[in-house]
């Protein structure tokens, strides 16, 4: 190769020095949004807003027409004694759920994003099947099967509670299985697996201290949906003569218009209260760990 | 003293073939690449040493202990991901301590061990941040120091630095290098990245199709690979289609030129062969032996060198020089001749 004899090149740099940078005008402005396009949010916004809530002053102002008194149905309803046995059962049938069915689903969904992806299809398939069972057809298939030895669970009400308890289960699980692998796909599973596994984790310490915590929202929000599943429903727990919210609420919307109104409003601040704590519970074991 | 060896281990998915016939012994504190393109069986051979995968056959050995099929779990291994694969909800100094937590180790001593590895991993103020606070090359140092914490007795990297940009990449070879040399510690390092196996191992094992091309140290793969596939996949290689004219002296025929190769050529006068040579070892204009000429087709100005596509007639031949300031820039359209000494030719048959 040639090589070029000595040069002289300056490196000082020419062209716009000492040129002062002049400042560029205003670009095109933005579009402004004509009036009714920046209103149009705010409509939505109130529409929602009187959908919801129309409802809920209506049914206050029903629970406050009662015949003996403005705060007579609220009066009879918080005094009633089967009221908050029913509200109890149910929120314990709703913790024992989420318990239930995240026993099931967390483990099941971590296995299958760990170890078989390729089943996530059938899998999904079988956590819908509950939307496509009516919940009567469900309620009667359980009765019959566990109704008659060798599968006696229904001779008590208790047994019969558990039953009840692994049928919401299963209704939970489009819900719950739906969260938690949303959850699981959001983190890369297979990685933080290994390298726990490699620094001597245990399957009980991965799943504790590294998958769960990374999928708390998610599982919140399955836990959140299950609950309210449970507190609302029906079918099931007529059928299978328990004495929870739902049955109780329904009697007494046969017969009394402003205690149903009144009850209504209590186990809608109920259900919103045991919300806020399970988030709140969720959120805090979250930062413990 | 052979610490780490796998013998005839082999993996199949199915009907395919992953690995096949694995052998290699590794020294303690020797620093050892798995280099080869996507596929080639690299990462898989790294994964059953870490446990994570079980070899069809063969036999894995760490320390004198059979670990073919121990659990990750108890293997005393570290391992580093490309995807760092920190842990989300914990801090730097959590993610460090992890395994020494899970190992039951006193709270003050995994409080020490971590502090002197935030220290060698030049981070020592970032030990209450998170991930997610952390850039992509912070994150890797942090699972460098995660895996080094539990004192394993190999550390594993899976292309730990190909999710980073150029400049990071560069000095968190240096700082892995830096960290491997000063601990000891007995290395594996799975790359497609050839300058990357070159930079930081002792010895590299070129992979290709899941069998292993070559096992050897940086300078002799690159000057004297045994293969095909060695010569093209690690560095850029010229391939000339020759003919031999004189077998006895090593002379073959390309065009007009006469190309000595310095060595016997075991083929019959005649025979096609193809001459390998390094785009490093050509000259444009020289004053060696061998002389092609041709045209001048491309210049690419890559900072340190200068690429230089010749167009020789019937092939384009790469040359690389060295760029200094005082360099006379060759330019499109030129002849010029490509000249190369003797040594710097390869015959393959």
């Amino acid at each position: 190769m040639t090589i070029a004899g000595p040069q002289s090149g300056s490196l000082t740099g020419h062209g716009a020095a000492g040129g002062a940078v002049q400042p560029t005008g205003p670009g095109p402005a933005p579009p402004r949004r004509s009036r009714l396009g920046r209103l149009w949010p705010w409509f939505i916004v109130a529409l929602g807003v009187v959908y919801f809530v129309t409802p809920l002053l209506g049914t206050i102002r029903l629970s406050l027409r009662h015949n003996k008194g403005t705060w007579e149905a609220w009066r009879l309803m918080l005094g009633n004694d089967q009221m908050w046995p029913a509200f109890g059962q149910s929120i314990v049938n709703g913790l024992a759920t989420i318990l239930v069915s995240l026993l099931i689903i967390v483990p099941t969904a971590y296995w299958v994003a760990l170890k078989m992806p390729r089943l996530r299809p059938l899998i999904e398939f079988i956590t819908l099947l509950p939307f496509v069972i009516p919940g009567v057809v469900l309620v009667l298939a359980l009765i019959r099967l566990y109704s008659a030895p060798p599968l006696l669970l229904t001779s008590t009400y208790n047994s019969t509670r558990v039953v009840m308890i692994c049928a919401y289960a299963a209704l939970s699980f489009p819900y719950m299985y739906r969260s938690v692998d949303n959850g699981l796909r959001s983190i890369d599973v297979r990685s933080l697996t290994e390298a726990a596994q490699s620094l001597g984790a245990g399957w009980p310490t991965i799943v504790t201290k590294v998958i769960f915590p990374n999928i708390r929202l998610a599982i919140l929000s399955g836990a959140l949906l299950t609950f309210a599943i449970v507190l609302g429903e029906l079918t099931i727990a007529l059928y299978m003569a328990q004495r929870t919210l739902a049955p109780f609420m329904a009697d007494i919307v046969r017969n009394k218009p402003f205690e149903a109104a009144a009850l209504t409003l209590i186990a809608f601040s109920v259900t919103w209260l045991s919300l806020g704590m399970i988030s709140y519970v969720t959120n805090r074991a979250g930062r413990r760990t | 003293m052979t610490y780490l060896t796998l013998e005839g281990v082999r993996k199949t998915f199915g009907d395919m073939v992953a690995v096949s016939d694995f052998n290699l012994s590794v020294e303690p504190g020797e620093f050892v690449s798995f280099l080869g393109p996507s596929g080639c069986g690299k990462t898989t051979t790294l994964r059953m040493v870490g446990g994570f995968e079980q070899p069809t056959t063969g036999r894995i050995t760490l320390a004198g202990e059979d670990i073919t099929h121990a659990r990750p779990a108890s293997r005393d291994v570290g391992m580093v991901f490309q995807s760092y694969a920190l842990f989300p909800n914990m801090t730097v100094a959590e993610n460090i301590g992890f395994g020494l937590k899970v190992k039951n180790v006193d709270k003050k001593e995994i409080h020490t061990r971590v502090d002197e590895l935030l220290g060698l991993i030049g981070l020592p103020e970032k030990s209450r941040a998170f991930p997610f606070e952390l850039s992509g090359g912070q994150q890797q140092r942090v699972a460098l120091a995660r895996a080094l914490a539990i004192q394993p007795k190999v550390l594993l990297l899976d292309e730990p630095l190909s999710a980073l940009d150029a400049k990071i990449r560069d000095e968190l070879r240096n700082e892995i290098k830096r960290i491997q040399r000063s601990l000891e510690i007995t290395t594996i390092y799975v790359t497609h990245d050839q300058e990357e196996a070159m930079a930081l191992s002792d010895r590299v094992v070129v992979m290709s199709e899941g069998e292993m091309e070559q096992v050897g140290k940086p300078f002799e793969i690159y000057n004297y690979p045994s293969t095909e596939f060695v010569a093209s996949f690690v560095g850029r290689l010229n391939r000339v289609g020759a003919a031999v004219i004189d077998a006895g002296l090593g002379t073959v025929g390309f065009d007009e030129a006469v190309i000595a190769t310095g060595t016997k050529i075991d083929k019959p006068d005649g025979s096609p062969v193809d001459i390998m040579l390094r785009p490093e070892e050509l000259e444009l204009n020289g004053s060696s032996t061998n002389r092609i000429p041709g045209t001048i087709e491309t210049v690419f100005f890559l900072g340190s060198i200068v690429r230089v596509i010749v167009d020789a007639g019937r092939i384009p031949l790469t040359v690389d020089i060295f760029n200094e300031r005082l360099l006379d820039m060759p330019s499109v359209g030129d002849a010029v001749e490509v000249t190369f000494p003797p040594h710097a030719c390869w015959v393959l048959g």
